[in-house]
């Protein structure tokens, strides 16, 4: 029940995002799909190993790999499949947390929260680069066999 | 030779404008320098050099005459996908070759000066209710949830509003966030609200600048270190300008 709940709520507040982000309507939907599979797979995997960078590195693999899919499909920037599913993964409230702890004095708090923001969101950067890596790994790799 | 120094001028012109309007709506800085080549090899300049940041782009086109160099500022950057794939399409019709250079700068400037953004009462319900969604995604009970869709959707409002009047984006970030705080708090108070913290990251992830941090952060990975660094100071301002906004209500109050 639990986690019917949050697939619904991610599908809703990823294509609110496509919306504030204003993606072309057509791709709205599939926006909300892309972040509601990254999603899933953040819960399950944070329930399952209590580690959220992995968590975060494995859904934003995922959503680039299927962004980059599309992207091609549809003959698009990936930015426009990629944005707006990978908002809930972004560690938003942890910043939060973070810079309300630096505000009230309270630097230890603080600046532990900071790192480990720091840390999502490299996960979710390496986690964009890595797949465009491996995407162009493998056209370098058709075009040297076409040219064999 | 006076044709060609034209010529070279006009491509230029619509190189710049493409970058401009994807660097305006949120295009990552790889991808901005890239159709502006793209689109200059396709036109027959096939040595250009450019280099992008945040705030500015400086283009310059190698050919037999001496180099030329444009400058372009950027003060003005917002999140508009639609833009940015109007542009990548008009790119890859030059590209095989079905725009010529004089549609390609009509295409573009009617692009530019187009608002493609959705309605304003719409955008306002979508964050509302993203943040109602974010407060159940951050195991928040349901019983919050119109509460933080209320101050969700009041404080994306009042940030849009002033930021019509205060040109400061830092400023109206606060002051959204001041009202997210307020809004929140009072919400707990009376009774309707129940967890203050879920409330407020609820409502306040319309306002973070998730997006920023973790364009930062792949920047710096490819090699674009200066908007790199600029974008993350850029971030970092964001988050505490929000952070102070709450802070303020919340040891006020």
């Amino acid at each position: 029940m639990a986690i019917l709940a949050q697939l619904v709520t991610s599908f809703i507040a990823t294509s609110a995002f496509g919306i504030i982000f204003n993606a072309p309507k057509q791709t709205l939907v599939k926006c909300g799909l892309i972040g509601m599979g990254g999603w899933l797979i953040y819960f399950l995997l944070e329930d399952y190993s209590d580690n959220a960078i992995l968590a975060t590195l494995a859904a934003t693999i995922f959503i680039a790999v299927i962004s980059q899919v599309l992207a091609k499909y549809y003959k698009t920037p990936v930015i426009i499949f990629s944005v707006a599913g990978v908002i809930p993964l972004v560690p938003g409230g942890l910043s939060y947390d973070a810079m309300r702890n630096f505000v009230e004095n309270d630097y230890n708090t603080a600046i532990g929260l900071a790192a480990k923001v720091l840390m999502l969101a490299g996960a979710i950067a390496f986690g964009l680069v890595f797949s465009e890596v491996i995407n162009q790994v493998i056209q370098k790799i058709n075009r040297y066999r076409a040219r064999i | 030779m006076e044709n060609q120094v034209e010529a070279t001028y006009e491509i230029m012109e619509v190189c710049l404008l493409a970058g401009k309007i994807m660097l305006q709506s949120g295009a990552e800085t790889y991808r901005v320098e890239d159709t502006m080549m793209r689109i200059a090899s396709s036109f027959g300049i096939e040595k250009t050099h450019s280099y992008v940041t945040p705030t500015g782009i400086i283009f310059s086109a190698e050919g037999t005459e001496p180099t030329k160099t444009k400058l372009i500022r950027i003060s003005e950057r917002s999140t508009d996908l639609k833009k940015v794939a109007m542009v990548n399409s008009i790119s890859r019709r030059i590209s095989s070759g079905d725009a010529n250079l004089k549609e390609a700068l009509e295409q573009l400037e009617e692009v530019d000066s187009l608002d493609v953004t959705f309605p304003f009462r719409i955008q306002v319900a979508a964050a509302s209710l993203a943040s109602g969604c974010f407060m159940i995604m951050f195991r928040g009970g349901w019983n919050d949830f119109i509460p933080a869709m209320i101050s969700g959707g009041i404080g994306y409002l009042s940030f849009v509003y002033f930021h019509r009047f205060v040109p400061i984006k830092f400023f109206s970030e606060f002051l959204a966030s001041f009202m997210i705080g307020l809004l929140s708090f009072l919400f707990v108070k009376i009774g309707v609200g129940h967890q203050l913290d879920k409330i407020v990251i609820g409502s306040v992830m319309t306002l973070v600048p998730g997006l920023l941090v973790t364009n930062a952060i792949r920047d710096l990975m490819a090699g674009h270190l200066v908007s790199g660094l600029s974008k993350g100071a850029e971030a970092f301002l964001t988050a505490f300008a929000i952070g102070a906004g709450i802070a303020v209500v919340l040891s006020f109050l």
